[in-house]
């Protein structure tokens, strides 16, 4: 397949023991989620398709992008996108410092600023751009969080319990935002989470793990060639 | 091996410049200008180091010479720099271009061959030096031989504060009764300082019957003997000491806060100047003064020397000749500045020069050459060597 | 790419820096030590330098007072701060407590050591304060109180300067140690606060700090400048006689002087073994007390005396400075007037161009010496995150490893080596011989906050598609201004505090604050001890305030950076 994440019969080893097992691919726009108990090694399995894996863990299979094999690839060269349940914002810069950080490259000053304010006011946060992130509420960070994401132009997208900070009321209006997102770039999204909530909003096939490190598929359509 | 080194040493090639010719002050002043000499002195006076640093000011305006002095805590310290910079084959271009020395530093040096020389005595100012009457010419009874060159007269005198001690006393054994029913009071550097082990041989000089014999080298016959009423004399007077002779004061400048505090009544120092300059830093209450035993006490002249492998030979000598100046001698012994006395013959200086000595005021607590009496000579250096050892032994490790 | 070549080979490089002078000493010292000197024809093996060593009158005196006081200094100072965070930790009494202390870090130890020797002496403040009022003393007692024969003054000296450093290592511990919720767990128990905390978070803490206690054993065991201005002379300790054979013009005295370092490494390990195994001790019966289910009677009467010698630690250093800024002032100061008849700018001017110099010197090897730890330890912990290396135990112990081996062993070997080497002149070898102690403070300093920095927004920065080295310049390191700056300005104040190494690397010719102040000492000038204390104290804490200030205003409006 072209376009896409492919997730090509991935194992994920801590020491010698295997953690986890995936063989899937996520078409753009799709959602693949991820889901089971914590310690199971989910976020591990995204640390190896952002290629930040830890000392501890090692992998085999491959990963492939949009079709390439990123498997090897330096982690800033892949061009995945990633969101933690943590805003992460970087606390030393401005909103619109972050913003302009993960912008590419290139441009001028005044086209830069223009796309930067663009993305503000996209999630409602006109008149931010000199603002210090730690002033900004929960719901405000995980916005400017998304769009920073966004304005890199990732060609696929990881999300690490996204939503698990957030209070209820919040946490339907930013995961819709993210999701409605990710759809209308064509993106495929990696989801790992423990919340059947975040799986069924997301709409997409469920690999739920378990403690005997295999892997049940609920929706199995368009896995398992 | 040993050939090859010799070969090696002979194919090494020569030192870009050859050492300067004393005698040729012309030559000496022109390759002066603008060396740097590293004086390595004793850094634990202020004021030597206020006059130290006068001097390079000096030397800088009138030559061109840059002076860096260089604090040592222990002269040996210098020595030693060289002695290692030696047998490290570092021959010229070493750390130090002159050091402040006398005694057993100087004839160790000496004897190691480590000093450049002969100079002093080809120096200009040497014409003005009283080397007659003076002792400019041995310094602990080994000949200087132009190996150094003299730029203070030193006297042991004592320093006594007249509000609690009013009278001055004539001898050793009057200083021990004193000590006996004033104790605590009294007190010496502890040797090996210089001024430490001088106390020890004054006692000495003052308490034998003859001291001719300490002219002469250490033997192992003669030495248990002579010295023999040195131990019984310490053995009465150290239980009397300051701190019971727990502890002693490192150098003589270390006793003068103690004095000013009214801890010590008496103390002791080779300088007939510095209580009366220490009056007048604020360091010494003005009842202060001194005196010298009946005998008279031993005095010494400081020196400079210069290593073998000084890379400023001629700037160093220019800073000797300097020191021997009628102007750094008139303010040496200046007890506003340094009180130190002066190597000069009043008699060889032209008048004006004359005058800056007589306008001097010497100071409520120095003697004038007269009160300071006979000057007694140095000992061999082999009693001082063998009565310091035998003092860290006895008194130095065990209390 | 040749910056990506140079990464891997900094950790190398950093071990180089630090083990390499220390390796290449005691060589220089071993050799010398059992009679072989070949540049002054003596060549070896023999015994003759152990002989000429053990046949010293003072050496069983020296030896115990190095023991003793080393031990002592440490025990006690070990004990205050463990029993001060015990009983007082999280408490408003504690906060200010660590902030009195933590500024004393930085403040060198010679200064303390003149601080104090100016405040206890029998001329000392506290007995000029007190007379002759409450003592009837109107001339000083003649009481052997500084340079006692049993070295309590320098013991005392060594505890007011590393209760703080064991404070601060301590705290840093306490943070890994979940140190608040076993306590409440014990208190809930019934235990009292002391003994909750040392029956439960103690051995935690201990396992944590268990180097740098080390490292105060090894320095305690062998510092020199503290005890030149408190320890006592008749007979010095080791270490001074160390450094007394090895300045003494005949030739023989230095392959004493190498035994003598030997025997002073043998001392340090041989301590570090039986502490040790003392350790082992303490946990058998710790273990036997915790079985014994003991709820602490005398806890609170513990609390307050360790409060107590916390408190008066802290107070001695700052009144020590306060008396050596009123010396630098005085005028005639007569005993037992409690301040000087006149104050006077006289002192200042007279020695204020020499400190000025010597100011110069000592920030130029400092700056320098600081900056280099910085960048290698950074480095060295980029390469660490970049590449995933794991940090074991072992490796930490060789950071630790110049701190405790004792200065005065391989001090003296470098120099003869780099003699050798004609490398001897100017300040070149002195840094270098300062990096030695500086890096591992640095390195100390900087490794926790640095690893301790969220990955994870290392890893949203590489999302968003920075390089490693784009990330590291723009993201990591000002996001660690603060500590970075810290770690800088524990590498000056490290490098201020230096005596040793500058003294006999630097062959007499670099003259920085702390040799001049030490060299002051034999002259017990207190108005220029005075002023050049205040002036080393002054260049060790400038910078600690500086780290202070410098993120607090770049940062003013950044609120997420304002406490990290």
């Amino acid at each position: 397949m072209d376009k896409g994440l492919s997730l090509r019969d991935v194992t994920i080893y801590k020491g010698k023991s295997p953690l986890i097992r995936v063989h899937h691919d996520v078409a753009p726009g799709e959602v693949l989620t991820i889901m089971g108990p914590s310690g199971v090694g989910k976020s591990t399995l995204l640390a190896f398709v952002t290629g930040t894996l830890a000392a501890d863990f090692s992998a085999t299979g491959a990963v492939w992008l949009d079709g390439q094999d990123i498997t090897h690839a330096a982690a800033h060269q892949r061009r995945v996108g990633i969101l933690f349940q943590d805003d992460l914002l970087f606390p030393h810069l401005s909103v619109g410092a972050n913003l302009a950080f993960g912008l590419p490259p290139g441009g001028t000053r005044a086209d830069r600023q223009a796309r930067i304010d663009g993305a503000l006011a996209e999630v409602g946060l006109d008149g931010f751009a000199t603002r210090d992130p730690a002033t900004l509420s929960g719901g405000q960070k995980a916005r400017v969080a998304l769009m920073r994401m966004l304005l890199s132009d990732p060609c696929a997208l990881l999300l690490d319990e996204p939503f698990s900070r957030l209070d209820a009321a919040l946490r339907a209006q930013v995961r819709e935002m993210v999701f409605d997102r990710a759809r209308s770039r064509a993106l495929p999204v990696l989801m790992v989470t423990h919340d059947a909530e975040d799986a069924q909003a997301a709409g997409g096939a469920i690999i739920t793990l378990g403690d005997d490190c295999g892997s049940r598929t609920t929706d199995a359509s368009r896995s398992h060639q | 091996m040993k050939h090859l080194a010799v070969l090696a040493a002979l194919l090494a090639p020569l030192p870009a410049l050859a050492d300067v010719d004393p005698a040729d002050w012309d030559a000496v002043t022109a390759q002066a200008e603008g060396q740097i000499v590293y004086w390595n002195a004793w850094g634990g006076s202020t004021t030597t180091n206020d006059f130290i640093a006068w001097v390079g000011s000096r030397v800088a305006e009138d030559y061109g010479v840059t002076l860096e002095h260089v604090k040592l805590t222990d002269t040996a310290d210098a020595v030693t720099r060289v002695l290692s910079e030696k047998q490290a084959g570092q021959d010229d271009g070493g750390a130090i271009d002159m050091i402040w020395i006398n005694g057993p530093n100087f004839a160790a040096m000496k004897e190691a061959e480590l000093l450049f020389g002969p100079y002093a005595e080809q120096l200009p100012n040497w014409a003005l030096v009283d080397f007659e009457n003076k002792s400019v010419q041995t310094d602990f009874t080994v000949p200087v031989e132009g190996f150094e060159s003299p730029w203070a007269m030193a006297q042991v005198v004592f320093v006594h504060d007249t509000a609690r001690m009013p009278d001055r006393l004539g001898s050793m054994d009057a200083l021990l009764d004193w000590a006996q029913a004033n104790p605590g009071r009294f007190s010496y550097p502890q040797p090996p300082d210089f001024l430490g082990t001088t106390f020890l041989k004054q006692v000495l000089i003052d308490i034998l019957p003859d001291p001719s014999v300490l002219a002469e080298p250490a033997t192992d016959a003669n030495y248990e003997a002579v010295t023999e009423p040195l131990w019984a004399y310490l053995d009465a007077l150290t239980p009397h000491l300051w701190r019971e002779g727990r502890a002693y004061p490192a150098t003589g400048t270390a006793m003068f806060p103690l004095i000013a505090d009214g801890e010590l009544d008496l103390s002791i120092s080779f300088s007939p100047g510095a209580a009366s300059t220490a009056i007048a830093n604020n360091e010494l209450p003005d009842t202060m003064r001194t005196f010298v035993l009946d005998k008279g006490t031993i005095g010494n002249a400081s020196f400079v020397a210069i290593p073998y492998n000084s890379s400023a030979k001629a700037g160093a000598m220019v800073v000797a000749n300097f020191l021997m100046s009628a102007e750094a001698q008139a303010r040496a012994q200046d007890p506003a500045i340094l009180g130190y006395g002066t190597v000069l013959a009043m008699d060889k200086l032209v008048e004006d020069d004359r005058a800056l000595f007589d306008a001097l005021d010497l100071g409520i607590a120095t003697l004038t050459p007269a009160e300071l009496g006979t000057v007694q000579a140095e000992p061999h250096p082999s009693w001082m060597t063998r009565i310091s050892d035998d003092w860290v032994a006895r008194y130095g490790v065990a209390q | 790419m040749s910056r990506r070549r140079l990464l891997p080979l900094l950790p190398a490089l950093t071990l180089l820096a630090l083990l390499g002078p220390v390796a290449a000493g005691l060589w220089g010292t071993v050799l010398p030590a059992f009679g072989h000197l070949p540049a002054a024809g003596l060549t070896g093996p023999s015994l003759e330098p152990f002989r000429d060593l053990f046949g010293w009158a003072g050496l069983p005196r020296a030896v115990m007072l190095s023991v003793g006081t080393g031990v002592l200094a440490t025990v006690i100072s070990l004990s205050i701060v463990m029993l001060v965070t015990a009983g007082w930790s999280g408490t408003r009494p504690f906060c200010v407590l660590e902030r009195l202390l933590s500024p004393l870090l930085a403040v060198p130890h010679a200064a303390a050591a003149f601080g104090l020797a100016f405040l206890i002496a029998p001329s000392g403040w506290l007995a000029r304060l007190a007379s002759p009022g409450l003592t009837g003393w109107d001339r000083p007692p003649d009481l052997l109180i500084v340079q006692d024969s049993w070295g309590l003054a320098m013991t005392a000296g060594l505890i007011v300067k590393e209760v703080p450093f064991l404070l601060l290592i301590t705290l840093a511990a306490l943070g890994q140690a979940d140190a608040q919720r076993s306590v409440r767990v014990a208190q809930a128990l019934g235990y009292g606060r002391v003994t909750g905390w040392l029956k439960t978070v103690f051995p935690r803490v201990y396992a944590q700090i268990r180097p740098p206690v080390y490292v105060v054993l090894a320095y305690a065991m062998s510092v020199v400048d503290v005890a030149v201005i408190l320890g006592p002379n008749t007979p010095p300790s080791l270490s001074v006689q160390i450094v007394t054979l090895m300045s003494d013009p005949d030739l023989s005295m230095r392959l004493e002087a190498a035994a003598a370092a030997l025997l002073q490494l043998a001392l340090v390990v041989g301590a570090l073994m039986v502490w040790r195994f003392g350790e082992v001790v303490v946990a058998a019966l710790g273990r036997r007390w915790v079985a014994s289910g003991g709820r602490g009677k005398a806890d609170t009467a513990v609390a307050g005396l360790a409060l107590a010698a916390g408190t008066v630690s802290a107070l001695a250093v700052f009144l020590g400075l306060i008396v050596m800024a009123i010396w630098s002032f005085a005028g005639f100061w007569g005993f037992p007037d409690a301040l000087p008849d006149t104050m006077t700018l006289a002192n200042w001017a007279r020695f204020g161009s020499g400190t000025l110099e010597a100011l110069g010197e000592t920030a130029l090897i400092a700056v320098v010496v600081a900056m280099v730890a910085l960048v290698l330890t950074i480095g060295c912990l980029e390469a660490e995150y970049r590449h995933n290396i794991r940090v074991s135990q072992r490796a930490v112990w060789l950071l630790y490893l110049p701190l405790l081996i004792p200065q005065t062993a391989f001090l003296p070997g470098l120099q003869t080596l780099m003699l050798n080497l004609g490398a001897d002149i100017g300040r070149g070898p002195v840094m270098l011989a300062h990096l030695v102690f500086v890096l591992p403070y640095v390195f100390l300093s900087l490794a926790d906050p640095f690893r301790a920095w969220d990955a994870r927004m290392g890893v949203i920065a590489a999302a968003l598609r920075a390089s490693p080295d784009r990330i590291l310049w723009r993201v990591r390191l000002p996001m660690l201004l603060r500590p970075i700056l810290t770690a800088l300005a524990v590498g000056l104040a490290v490098s201020v505090g230096q005596y040793l190494a500058t003294l006999l690397i630097g062959g007499g010719r670099v003259a920085t604050l702390t040799t001049e102040a030490v060299a002051l000492a034999s002259g017990a000038d207190r108005r220029a001890i005075g002023v050049y204390g205040l002036m080393q104290t002054g260049a060790a804490l400038v910078p600690f305030t500086l780290a202070l200030l410098i993120p607090a205003l770049v940062w003013r409006n950044r609120k997420g950076l304002r406490h990290g």
